[in-house]
């Protein structure tokens, strides 16, 4: 917890970051809260990217690990080099989202320059790699929230998670909501345990078909070497996965029995298209 | 504009989302998808003492645009605020794969979106989300093949996810009255502070994220009146252009111009306006 503003703040995505990359140098030229490093992983090359509180940032409204208007605009840049670089590669290299995520910032300075813009940015070229035949993965190692989400890790073919109270998604930080609806964070669980949309919880989210794995761990914050290798397990098999599969869009996701609108949504579409 | 224009224009923005899919159709094309005797209701509404609404706040229109094959989302701003939940979120999201699906096939399906939002409808949370995320996934397959056209008209405005899903599109047209940013005044208030951001300081906040200032820095491509005849001519042109680099795609663009941007100095129109302005993509 940060004393002068309240917020929560965790290294867990740098932790993740390094641990898997085996402390691969970051690549020059980002802001020091946008870390990229390229690493293999079971011998595939990988481009890691996690967004990273820096408490020196020039943007006072993004310093807990928030996604703004420099760091949208740099994930693009990160994801779009790789997409670039590897334009001609037979095999492009996999490209694997660590989040952990309070929000997008919040500020003045944010909207007057369009930070909706800048996480288009991110999200572009998150959408891009993937059609672009980029295996892209989401691994939530932390808080997966709303703006932030949307564009560092959401365009992912996959979205892996830890097993652990820590792992939150939601469309608005808990505090904010309870702060925005005039409820307590005591009722705000209370009332999201019943609707499973609303919850926080790693739990309920999956019963939305949107994860593709939960990884149980036994230290999120700081993790060891059985951790490591049961996450690496995980990811290879996500890679395996996605490479097995012919599409490269979202349909999988579709699945979840507390999203069944959603398909039936689509199928009812799809009967009345062609009228 | 003359009186005899004024009173001969009809307004786009008083039109609710049904009527503003038809104004923008070839006059006898319009045909309703996912309508609302379709059964497509939100499952999460009632049971937290919402009344839903049977299209969900969204309209998925068929038709042509100019003769070329176009689907029309338009969002209705008067119900929930626009927000996006599951069923709202998945017809938009469906209809652009079924038009991206389209283009693979050889038919050169656009689509339109009429954003009048606030973003993830909070009663729905993760799903309404989860759905602006696929919405984003399929504006950036379709825009490959044909132009995917964003307009704000006013007075909701473009908040939250769905700014982000504006800021993916291949053009975006805006009025006067349109607003178009990722946060709501309110939220920011209060997580900021009001002196970050006043949320009840009106000309502050159209300064900021207003349609005129949003076209004068580019982050918007045209600028119309409120006008039904006036926007489906706009809209019409735009569907007829081919693809061109997306705005969204303007990444080295943007972080040079950051760069050049001292935020110790907090932010004013005029300063955006230096920065963005003149050197367009």
């Amino acid at each position: 917890m940060n004393a002068e503003t309240g917020i929560e703040t965790t290294a867990r995505g740098e932790a993740w970051l390094a641990a898997l990359s085996n402390g691969a140098p970051r690549l020059d030229g980002y802001p020091a809260s946008v870390q990229v490093a390229d690493a293999e992983l079971a011998g595939r090359p990988v481009r890691w990217i996690a967004v990273v509180p820096d408490v020196a940032s020039p943007f006072p409204r993004a310093r807990h690990g928030e996604v703004g208007l420099r760091e949208g605009w740099s994930l693009a840049r990160a994801v779009h080099d790789a997409v670039l670089a590897d334009r001609d590669a037979p095999a492009k290299r996999a490209i694997i989202a660590v989040v952990d995520t309070p929000s997008q910032a919040y500020g003045r300075r944010e909207e007057a320059f369009g930070i909706h813009q800048s996480l288009a940015g991110a999200a572009d070229a998150y959408a891009t790699a993937r059609l672009a035949g980029h295996a892209v993965i989401a691994l939530l190692v932390g808080k997966a929230m709303s703006g932030a989400f949307l564009a560092h890790g959401y365009q992912a073919n996959r979205i892996l998670a830890l097993a652990d109270p820590g792992v939150q998604v939601h469309a608005m930080g808990k505090e904010a909501a309870a702060r925005i609806t005039m409820r307590s964070v005591e009722d705000l669980e209370a009332f999201a345990a019943t609707v499973p949309p609303m919850a926080y919880d790693i739990d309920n989210y999956a019963t939305l078909g949107l994860l593709w794995r939960r990884v149980p761990v036994a230290h999120a914050d700081a993790p060891g070497a059985g951790d490591l290798a049961t996450v690496r397990t995980a990811l290879e098999a996500a890679l395996a996965d996605i490479d097995a599969d012919p599409h490269r869009d979202l349909r999988g996701r579709l699945g979840g029995e507390n999203r069944q609108a959603s398909a039936r949504v689509r199928e009812v579409l799809a009967r009345q298209w062609q009228g | 504009m003359s009186h005899a224009a004024m009173l001969s224009r009809e307004s786009f923005v008083e039109l609710g989302a049904r009527a503003r899919a038809r104004v923008l159709l070839d006059p006898g094309t319009f045909r309703e998808l996912a309508g609302p005797f379709d059964g497509l209701t939100s499952p999460w509404l009632a049971r937290q003492g919402v009344v839903p609404q049977a299209d969900d706040g969204v309209i998925v229109a068929k038709g042509t645009i100019g003769g070329y094959p176009a689907v029309v989302l338009a969002i209705e701003g008067a119900f929930q605020g626009g927000s996006l939940g599951e069923v709202g979120g998945a017809k938009i999201a469906g209809a652009l794969e079924l038009a991206a699906q389209d283009n693979r096939q050889g038919t050169p399906t656009r689509a339109v979106i009429l954003f009048e939002t606030g973003g993830v409808r909070l009663q729905e949370a993760n799903l309404g989300l989860a759905a602006i995320a696929d919405i984003h996934a399929a504006i950036v397959d379709l825009r490959r093949y044909q132009p995917v056209i964003g307009v704000i008209a006013g007075q909701v405005g473009c908040f939250g996810g769905m700014s982000i899903a504006a800021g993916l599109c291949s053009a975006l047209v805006v009025t006067r009255e349109a607003r178009l940013g990722l946060n709501g005044p309110a939220v920011i208030e209060q997580e900021a502070g009001i002196a970050e951001y006043d949320s009840r300081d009106r000309p502050l906040i159209w300064s900021l994220t207003g349609g005129e200032q949003r076209i004068a820095t580019g982050l918007a491509d045209r600028y119309v009146e409120d006008d039904g005849v006036a926007i489906r001519a706009t809209v019409a042109e735009l569907v007829a252009l081919p693809p061109a680099a997306p705005r969204s795609a303007q990444y080295a663009l943007y972080l040079e111009r950051l760069a050049r941007y001292d935020p110790a100095r907090q932010a004013d129109a005029a300063a955006v306006r230096a920065l963005f302005a003149g050197d367009q993509p």
